[in-house]
């Protein structure tokens, strides 16, 4: 099953792709460290969000060229980043008062494990190592809109869509809406509801990969990365 | 009055054994690497730092560790492009670590500073970090009791500063470098340039003088980053 889904899924710049669709004009984004922070590539045309980073900077944009850092300005990711007009500097407990306080109209994260009821489980494997969460567990409890970009299926197959999160929990009933490389699914009552899937694949084999009932309700799109500006 | 001291020896010498340490910076930026150095050069033991991070190569809070300064670490990220120093000394049950979410760990600061015994956050809810906190229901959601975060000294960053202890900071090396200066009985800052007072304008500063004890200049300041790209080891 697995090599068939290699086929057909989605890789990471689609995810994130399709993730940006739904950014709109004049958002405040958070997109967390590593995958997500490519949704930003993906800006729709027209749209200006607003990208705040932890460390206390909005309106950042896109990597300096080598040589350019100036390694007082990084994100959270500790990348060097560059500044758009009307960027602002605010200090950590401001920074996190704009996430706390529920000003965030988005977080994109990445995750290990998305229960059917909205828990999410990203931060810390349960397996020993080293815990290190960051603002992740910040961002998921209060941002007003919490999306994960996540492959559908772990290296093993195994689904991360599940009935109940078995890792250690970033936040409860916090996730919205999933952009997986094979489909986009909503959270709402406690269910996992598909929107859209990509067209390579049946709904039966795709809940069949998926750990929990997947509803509908309607019709189910088709999941297609096209357009200007679109990955391949 | 003049809160500016000559040297950095001079700045760090009030820290002795078993402190509680605050140091600014998010990764490199606006970590106060020469402070830590000359906190190495005295050579404290049993420190607890506060920090984001956990330390990167071998400068730093990495450093510090690595020369047997500290016996904990309260922070939200202890994993850097190079976080060897941390990784041995934690696998070797020689340094404790406290994780906490970095909201949470930004609040616990600032509301030390404010006065500010306990909050409730949404934060942490439902999840192992958690655990053992009291927990509240306000307006039919629930909240996750935290406390205060203080500390003995504060080591921060900053750009320009005026006798009286008044500061700005650059860019995104801001951070955790305010609340720090408010949770400390002592902060002790460096800063590229120590001006007289009225040079900068009162609008423009971002950490009164009130929370700032000690002053020393580093004028040509290093970023941790550039000295981790360069492979500097301390001392």
């Amino acid at each position: 099953m697995t090599n068939a889904l290699d086929d057909i899924k989605l890789n990471n710049d689609q995810i994130a792709w399709r993730a940006a669709q739904d950014i709109e004009d004049g958002a405040y984004v958070n997109l967390g460290i590593g995958f997500p922070e490519r949704v930003a590539q993906y800006t729709v045309k027209g749209r200006t969000p607003v990208f705040h980073t932890e460390n206390g900077v909005l309106n950042f944009g896109p990597a300096p060229a080598e040589g350019e850092e100036d390694w007082d300005l990084i994100n959270a990711g500790k990348k060097a980043i560059t500044l758009k007009s009307g960027a602002a500097f605010f200090h950590h407990a401001d920074s996190f008062a704009m996430v706390r306080g529920g000003h965030l109209d988005v977080a994109i994260l990445g995750a290990f494990q998305i229960a059917q009821n909205g828990d999410l489980a990203n931060w810390s494997t349960g397996k020993g190592g080293i815990p290190a969460v960051g603002g992740a567990m910040d961002l998921v409890q209060s941002a007003k809109r919490v999306a994960v970009l996540t492959d559908h299926v772990t290296k093993h197959g195994d689904p991360k869509l599940v009935e109940r999160c078995t890792m250690p929990l970033t936040g409860v009933g916090c996730v919205t809406r999933i952009y997986s490389s094979l489909a986009v699914v909503d959270i709402a009552d406690g269910h996992f509801w598909l929107r859209e899937k990509v067209p390579g694949i049946s709904f039966d084999d795709l809940q069949a990969v998926t750990g929990a009932e997947l509803k509908t309700e309607g019709d189910v799109l088709d999941l297609i990365v096209s357009g200007e500006g679109a990955p391949v | 009055m003049d809160k500016s001291v000559a040297t950095l020896a001079e700045a760090v010498a009030p820290i002795g054994d078993g402190a509680t340490v605050m140091i600014g910076g998010f990764g490199g930026s606006g970590a106060p690497i020469e402070l830590i150095h000359a906190l190495i050069d005295k050579g404290p033991k049993n420190l607890t730092v506060i920090n984001n991070n956990a330390g990167n190569g071998h400068v730093g809070i990495a450093a510090m560790i690595e020369q047997g300064l500290v016996s904990k670490i309260i922070c939200s990220f202890p994993r850097s492009s190079d976080p060897i120093a941390f990784n041995e000394a934690f696998k070797a049950g020689t340094l404790e670590l406290e994780v906490v979410p970095q909201g949470t760990l930004a609040e616990r600061i600032r509301a030390a500073g404010a006065g500010i015994p306990a909050f409730y956050t949404a934060t942490s809810f439902g999840t192992d970090l958690a655990e053992g906190k009291p927990v509240e229901t306000f307006d039919g959601k629930s909240y996750v009791q935290e406390r205060w975060l203080k500390a003995d000294f504060a080591l921060i960053k900053g750009e320009i500063g005026d006798t009286m202890g008044n500061m700005t900071y650059r860019m995104a090396a801001r951070n955790f470098n305010p609340i720090m200066a408010m949770a400390a009985d002592c902060t002790i800052a460096q800063v590229t340039r120590i001006a007289e007072p009225g040079a900068i304008p009162p609008e423009q500063v971002v950490t009164p003088g009130i929370f700032v004890d000690r002053m020393v200049e580093v004028a040509e300041p290093r970023q941790e980053e550039i000295l981790i790209r360069e492979g500097a080891v301390y001392p």
